[in-house]
């Protein structure tokens, strides 16, 4: 693979990395050392990341600060309207990265909507990095909520960590975390502060050295959870290795017609663990 | 099948379940948000931010003081764009069109390379290309890094939220204003923008509109326009002001048009119901200003300035073959421009202008040095230039050209400004609307209708003017 052939700077060996050690020793990314922006490059990455979040957390700023590219950032919601694709390389594995269009929720069936849900579902990143304002916390835990009931493996970047400390605001993030059953990384995109352990998170989740499960939200209504539930278990029995039955289960109860498609062409089966489908993805998009 | 039963059995239980349920999935899902967040979050009730924020919220999307700030923010940034590029575009001139070509030229000669050749490349492509550059970079340079500031600053979604009534009312998505700023860059980037609107009517007005908004390769023009014409009118000391001020007129002209284009289409042919959305301003942030210069320097003003040149070279051979291969008694350009001629008049521009829109189709970052070139070549010669080659002019000189060879009054600069503004998009835009709607219909219009205006518009100041006796 080609992967093999490029230069693999090591943790242990990090004046590898000449320039960003000697040069800026205090900065962001002395502790990046490790980290390979690729840019667009067209190879087959080892793992497949997404980036998704509400619009204007900071997306494409932790986007281009993993790739090198340079995806306009604009301070205003809306400005990625189709996913954008780059790829670096961390430690041993190479990523290809995929830019979201931010969205608020994924319940309704917009455009933007669309793209990002069918990508987590269909796309299945093998980590998914959800950057949340930490400004705006409870309205951008909706979206991570939703994320969370499709796939878990996700790294919370809980970002503008500098404008939430302008505004007084303090996170408990170990208790969010446990909260949330993923890992939660503070940032600050736009300086570079908590990217490297961003990265050392994305890495755990997607290589499996660390076993994320993120919690489920239990239905208030007791009807529905016994629906729910009562679904789900068929879907289990029906699709073993399938991991976001309740989700699936929601789905369909509410009539969501490109899942009703997947569990009638049987593309949902494909969906548990094992082979990655690669057309899956391209399909989605 | 099975998988058939298991949507039987969603089927099922969705009978059973009440007719709300959808609603409560929500409820569930916020109220764990809600907990969530208030187990982990505390706030310094003292250090709440808002304070700053709020106050320049209040202002800056203030009913009235709104709008006044846009003005003169805007205003703000094109006198800056005038007056700091003039120097500038001068140097760049000398170096690449006086000096540059003339070394060239000496060269090719030199090597004895044959007339017609030397001619294609170094007057043609060479001093089209040069050309572009020292009039373009200069006041890009300037205007794009202005203008990213103040997005990073977070001021554009203040403008999207002051224009967003006046969306309402014209029957358009509030979104679509947002669309419009990405169309000050480049037409195509807006209209692939405008894939942020959900409903389809109110993306195929915003899409039909974005050509309102003044791309990068009609600055210039709107830019050397206002500065040799109009601002020649006003005594010096005011020149850059009154010239910013015609090209501000002309951009705010174009967001009149396009809300009432959008009217007209929303009342008419996309009848329909106006959508709600939500518009969240983002918070203030100080800009980054060194980060802002170098990647709008490298990633908005590079671009821009590798599109015009390479538009500009094939642009400059093919108007200096034009101009050098005979058909008849005179050049092909001439037979075109005299053919256009009697139009051109009626719309207050001339046939020069006209074969210049024409040429400049795939780019309009070419239209000032197409039509210098053109002008020179048929017109009396009063430079000694050689037939078909591009200009070797400052800025007075250009005016000179114009008035003396070309006949420009200040209702051919006027109704050029005007023209500039309403016109079919460059055939990338066309191309980027295909793609987008995929309706030869809606491509058409899109097109077609611009130019129309166009028409409709300068016919009627040059009609205006000339019973008036201002010509």
């Amino acid at each position: 693979m080609a992967g093999a052939e490029l230069p693999t700077p090591r943790a242990d060996r990090p004046d590898t990395q000449g320039p960003g050690l000697t040069g800026c020793g205090s900065c962001a990314f002395a502790n990046a050392a490790n980290l390979t922006k690729l840019g667009v490059d067209p190879g087959r990455g080892d793992y497949i990341a997404a980036v998704a979040g509400n619009p204007n957390t900071g997306k494409s700023t932790v986007f281009n600060a993993l790739t090198g590219l340079r995806q306009h950032v604009g301070n205003w919601p809306g400005k990625t309207v189709a996913r954008a694709e780059g790829s670096f390389q961390y430690r041993d594995y190479r990523y290809t990265l995929v830019d979201l269009p931010g969205t608020y929720s994924l319940l309704s069936t917009s455009g933007d909507e669309d793209i990002a849900r069918d990508f987590l579902l269909f796309g299945r990143p093998d980590v998914t990095i959800v950057v949340v304002d930490a400004t705006r916390l409870e309205r951008n835990l909706n979206l991570v909520l939703q994320i969370l009931q499709i796939t878990d493996r996700v790294v919370v970047a809980l970002n503008l960590m500098d404008e939430a400390g302008r505004h007084g605001i303090t996170i408990d993030v170990r208790h969010l975390a446990r909260e949330l059953g993923v890992p939660v990384v503070p940032t600050s995109a736009r300086n570079g502060t908590g990217l490297p352990e961003l990265l050392e998170s994305v890495e755990q989740v997607a290589n499996g050295t660390v076993v994320t499960k993120g919690v489920r939200v239990q239905q208030r209504d007791a009807r529905l959870e016994r629906a729910v539930s009562t679904l789900a278990r068929r879907l289990a029995d029906e699709f073993p290795g399938l991991d976001n039955t309740r989700w699936v289960a929601l789905r369909l109860l509410e009539g969501d017609p490109s899942i009703e498609r997947a569990v009638r062409d049987g593309t949902l089966g494909g969906l548990g663990h094992g082979a990655r489908l690669a057309g899956a993805a391209e399909e989605a998009s | 099948m099975s998988d058939a039963a298991i949507l039987d059995e969603a089927e099922r239980l969705r009978n059973d379940l009440p007719g709300d349920f959808s609603d409560s999935i929500v409820a569930s899902l916020y109220s764990d948000a809600a907990r969530i967040t208030s187990t982990s979050l505390t706030q310094d009730s003292q250090r709440a931010r808002l304070t700053v924020d709020r106050a320049l919220d209040r202002a800056l999307t203030h009913r009235v003081w709104g709008f006044v700030v846009m003005g003169v923010l805007f205003f703000g940034v094109f006198w800056f764009t005038i007056a700091g590029a003039a120097g500038p575009s001068g140097w760049l001139m000398t170096l690449l069109v006086d000096n540059g070509h003339e070394w060239l030229r000496g060269l090719a000669v030199g090597i004895g390379a044959p007339a017609w050749l030397t001619g294609l490349l170094v007057d043609g492509v060479y001093l089209g290309t040069a050309w572009v550059v020292a009039v373009m970079l200069p006041p890009m340079a300037i205007f794009f890094p202005l203008f990213t500031l103040l997005e990073d600053f977070g001021y554009l979604p203040r403008v999207a939220f002051n224009l967003d009534r006046l969306f309402a009312k014209a029957g358009a998505h509030g979104k679509q204003s947002l669309t419009m700023m990405m169309g000050y860059g480049c037409n195509a980037a807006g209209v692939t923008s405008t894939r942020i609107i959900d409903s389809r009517r109110e993306r195929l007005i915003a899409i039909i509109t974005n050509n309102f908004s003044i791309c990068n390769g009609r600055w210039p023009t709107l830019i050397l326009m206002g500065t040799i014409f109009v601002g020649a009118l006003a005594p010096p000391a005011l020149a850059g002001v009154v010239a910013a001020a015609s090209v501000v007129t002309v951009a705010f002209l174009g967001v009149l048009v396009t809300l009432l284009v959008s009217w007209g289409l929303s009342k008419t042919v996309l009848r329909g119901q106006t959508s709600v959305y939500s518009l969240e301003l983002p918070p203030y942030r100080p800009p980054q200003v060194w980060r802002t210069l170098y990647t709008s320097l490298i990633d908005r003003t590079l671009k821009v300035l590798r599109r015009a040149v390479i538009m500009a070279a094939p642009a400059g051979a093919a108007i200096w073959l034009t101009s050098n291969v005979a058909f008849g008694d005179a050049s092909v350009a001439a037979h075109l421009v005299g053919f256009l001629e009697p139009m051109g008049w009626l719309l207050g521009l001339n046939g020069v202008i006209l074969l210049a829109y024409i040429v400049a189709i795939p780019a309009n970052e070419i239209i000032i040095p197409t039509i210098l070139m053109l002008t020179m070549t048929l017109g009396p010669n009063l430079f000694g230039a050689e037939g078909g080659v591009m200009l070797e002019l400052g800025t007075a000189q250009t005016e000179a050209v114009l008035v003396q060879a070309g006949g420009w009054t200040l209702l051919t600069a006027v109704n050029l400004m005007l023209f500039s503004l309403l016109h079919n998009p460059c055939s990338t835009t066309i191309l980027t609307i295909w793609n987008e709607t995929k309706s030869l219909k809606w491509t058409t219009v899109a097109t077609v209708l611009p130019l129309g205006l166009g028409f409709a518009v300068t016919a009627m100041t040059a009609t205006t003017a000339r019973l008036l006796g201002w010509v």
